[in-house]
């Protein structure tokens, strides 16, 4: 049986090593440069108001303790990294890690999701085994090889990212109008070396198709050993690049870290070694030919690896069952792979009704919100019907009266002229969000 | 292997020297687009912004002259010579309240010019103790020309009053330092422009948020959005608090004023998207024309005659208006309203679609994206 034959190949536990040092490192580095920037502060202290995410309305910025959730983040990566009793590092860090994310989809990044995946992913891999402190300690766990599948399934992982990232990028307005590119390059005209061609018309589309076959074809040049050197090369030029045009903080670090997975098992052996040759550790004890088994994954891990995998695969699709334009309504939007593929900008004036005399009155955004809450609020339909519901009920408590709350929103889509985004008549307060999507979006005039 | 290795450093290596490099504001060369942001840079400097500065500090040089010879003799001619000085610097103000960045920003020249409504107990106040420092942000509402507004026309019932209250040494006194401070701050920011402030103002010409262009856009904005829209009109309309508030036009004692001081801000308004110098003369590189070439460039729709062309209908909304916006909405707050919703359709224009085409942040945040 081929499956059967696979699942018991085996490979060098120095592979999830590699990727467990560099993941818990760069992580850390993360977690730091975050606090360094003020953003604990400016993101989740300061706002009076968060956006959640549906079924997580319960998690709540828990004031100045954030500091030590993140203190918490902090130690976990870094006990990720060496492998220090790895099983509670990893799930500290991923609770840690979701839980200041889920505190304001306003913060929402594919690459904090991807971080989420991953580390819950690792919870369950012997990425310990080798060269960490924790194999270092017990004998018991200490082992040279680990099965195929268990790196196999961050490649895996790897390939769901960059190619439903390539299929987003197949739309009308990436491929014939280099949007959003079109309109974000020119002005990144002071960048050096290619900063004077970033207004060429030739440039935008290069980078655009350029981009989508880049995300659609390196998980294929990866894999192949012939291309492999090849491919690492561009990883590294693509995520250079983006990283110079483009504020996106860590993520080129992490894919550029993460891709060397793809590498050959002596590669990650003698890349963990050359890391060990600096430490008083005898390189040796961890090549002891013994193998971590299967045998070593209960039946529920094994089914709560293949669910997982599932909902990886099939959840970036429900946009095709929620909306006919997912960029539009944004429905299916998020935690989907979709990355760069549109410039929106909007403008949301609320209106604040008294149903009973008809008196009504405005409401100044900046007295609620941040400018960056007000960036992502006026451009997506489940954060303007949360803020219009929490404005109703801030207005009720002041003592308003038969509060009615309407809001009259217009967006403009990857250069399209600005158009009506929501139904200035209905009344927010009475409205679920799938009502709110399937009456009372207006539709994109293309 | 080896040769892996190496090449992984190598490239670390090249990756973080890069990066560091992009990191850096200011490429020691600088580089233009086709559209040469620092022409327009120029232009705004040297054909709107210091010629209006400098327009205003002469007509302020000319209010404290007035007030002088008020001091001297308190006649009814010398306060009608002194109303009417006050009227014409209130008048150049307006063309250069948008301009808040460099001294005028560090100073926070706009909060002590002018904040209204003004606070009238607190002025009789500051007036009966002489004890008070204007440079305290509590009393951004009882000084600037608001204030000057009502000593000038309010601080008696009756206008024949006015000059007997006035005259009163305390009164003068304070009407002289409110007019004073705007003289010196007036000062200080032209000077600054005019020693060290243009030359930062025009090689920050970069596509960064911090970089002049980016800055100056978002100060337009806001000054259009805040202090134009909402506070010359949409607020005495009662359009944020349900009911409208007469008292809160501007310069309510004098009244008459209103509507010619909203509509020198409207044109100055106008006069700058449109790059037309300060002495009505020349054209230079504007917002308009860089629009023109940006939605060339990412082959977008003209938005830049959609702009204005919605001022013009806005300013036909606004001469339907009296002069007195406080009899205006005592009388037919409608064509408040209507005038409002005008302006209001071109905060749609400028904050959605201007932006978007220019790449410009509005409030821009210092995050991550991805």
């Amino acid at each position: 049986m081929v499956l059967q034959h696979y699942i018991e190949s085996k490979t060098k536990a120095a592979s999830l090593a590699v990727f467990r040092f560099l993941f818990g490192l760069i992580m850390a580095v993360s977690i730091v440069r975050f606090w360094y920037n003020g953003w604990i502060e400016d993101l989740y202290l300061l706002p009076r108001f968060h956006f959640h995410y549906t079924g997580f309305e319960f998690i709540n910025v828990p004031g100045q303790w954030l500091y030590l959730i993140f203190v918490i983040c902090f130690l976990a990566a870094i006990g990720v990294s060496v492998g220090w009793k790895y099983r509670m590092s990893i799930i500290l860090f991923f609770l840690s890690f979701t839980y200041i994310e889920l505190l304001d989809k306003t913060t929402y990044l594919n690459h904090y999701y991807f971080v989420s995946v991953v580390s819950f992913l690792m919870i369950f891999l012997p990425a310990h085994v080798s060269y960490s402190v924790d194999a270092l300690r017990n004998e018991a766990i200490r082992s040279e090889y680990i099965p195929q599948w268990t790196v196999d399934i961050i490649k895996l992982m790897l390939a769901i990212v960059y190619i439903y990232a390539g299929f987003a990028k197949l739309t009308y307005d990436w491929m014939y109008n280099a949007m959003p590119l079109a309109i974000w390059l020119p002005t990144k005209f002071d960048v050096p070396l290619i900063g004077s061609l970033m207004h060429e018309r030739w440039i935008h589309y290069a980078f655009s198709w350029g981009g989508a076959i880049y995300d659609l074809s390196i998980v294929f040049l990866l894999l192949w050993s012939r291309t492999r050197i090849l491919a690492f090369a561009l990883v590294v030029i693509f995520h250079v690049l983006t990283r110079m045009l483009f504020p996106i903080g860590m993520f080129p670090y992490i894919m550029i870290a993460g891709t060397m997975i793809f590498f050959s098992a002596s590669f990650h052996e003698r890349f963990m070694d050359y890391i060990v040759k600096y430490l008083p550790v005898d390189v040796d004890i961890f090549k002891n030919r013994i193998s971590y088994g299967n045998n070593r994954f209960s039946k529920i891990v094994t089914y709560i690896l293949i669910g997982f995998m599932m909902f990886q695969l099939l959840f970036p699709l429900r946009h095709f069952l929620l909306t006919d334009n997912v960029y539009w309504t944004e429905q299916g939007y998020r935690f989907s792979w979709r990355v760069m593929l549109m410039e929106k900008t909007g403008y949301t004036n609320f209106k604040i009704v008294n149903g009973e005399t008809k008196k009504r009155f405005y409401v100044q955004n900046e007295d609620f919100l941040t400018p960056q809450q007000q960036k992502q609020m006026s451009t997506q339909a489940d954060f303007i019907l949360e803020y219009g519901q929490f404005l109703g009920g801030h207005f009720s408590s002041q003592g308003h009266e038969h509060i009615e709350v309407y809001v009259e929103s217009y967006v403009s889509l990857n250069g399209r002229p600005n158009q009506p985004y929501i139904d200035p008549e209905v009344n927010l307060m009475d409205v679920t969000y799938r009502e709110l999507c399937q009456d009372h979006i207006v539709k994109l005039n293309e | 292997m080896k040769s892996i290795i190496s090449l992984s450093l190598i490239v670390s290596v090249i990756l973080l020297t890069v990066i560091s490099c992009g990191d850096d504001e200011q490429a020691i060369e600088i580089i233009t687009d086709k559209f040469d942001r620092q022409e327009m840079l120029i232009d705004w400097a040297d054909l709107i912004i210091i010629p209006a500065y400098e327009a205003y500090n002469s007509s302020l040089t000319t209010l404290v002259d007035k007030k002088n010879v008020f001091i001297t003799a308190s006649t009814d001619d010398n306060l009608e010579s002194l109303r009417a000085a006050y009227i014409d610097a209130y008048k150049s103000w307006q063309r250069v309240s948008m301009f808040d960045i460099g001294k005028a920003e560090e100073i926070k020249l706009r909060n002590y010019t002018n904040i209204f409504p003004t606070d009238i107990e607190a002025i009789n106040h500051n007036i009966s103790s002489q004890v008070y420092n204007l440079d305290l942000p509590s009393n951004y509402d009882a000084q600037g020309f608001p204030a000057i507004d009502y000593l000038l026309y309010g601080i008696a019932d009756k206008d024949a009053d006015i000059n007997v209250a006035l005259s009163k040494s305390k009164t003068l006194e304070y009407l002289s330092e409110l007019i004073t401070k705007l003289h010196r701050q007036s000062d200080e920011v032209l000077s600054d422009w005019k020693s060290t402030y243009r030359a930062t103002f025009i090689n920050n010409s970069g596509a960064s948020a911090t970089a002049s262009v980016d800055k100056m856009v978002n100060d337009y904005i806001f000054y259009y959005e805040k202090f134009f829209r909402a506070g010359k009109v949409g607020i005495p309309a009662g359009v944020f608090s349900g009911s409208p508030i007469a008292d809160a036009v501007e310069a309510p004692y004098s009244n008459i004023y209103t509507k010619e001081l909203f509509f020198v801000a409207f044109n100055a308004v106008q006069d700058f998207y449109a790059g037309r110098s300060f002495d009505g003369n020349t054209q230079g590189e504007s917002l308009q024309s860089y629009l023109n070439y940006m939605q060339e460039q990412n082959n977008t729709t003209d938005i830049s005659t959609k702009i204005s062309d919605q001022w013009t209908i806005a300013a036909s909304a606004a001469d339907l208006l009296s002069e007195s916006f406080q009899d205006q909405v005592n009388t037919d707050n409608i064509l408040m309203l209507n005038t409002y919703d005008q302006l209001q359709k071109t905060i749609i224009l400028l904050k959605v679609d201007m932006l978007q085409a220019l790449n410009i942040q509005v409030d821009f945040v210092d995050a991550d994206g991805d």
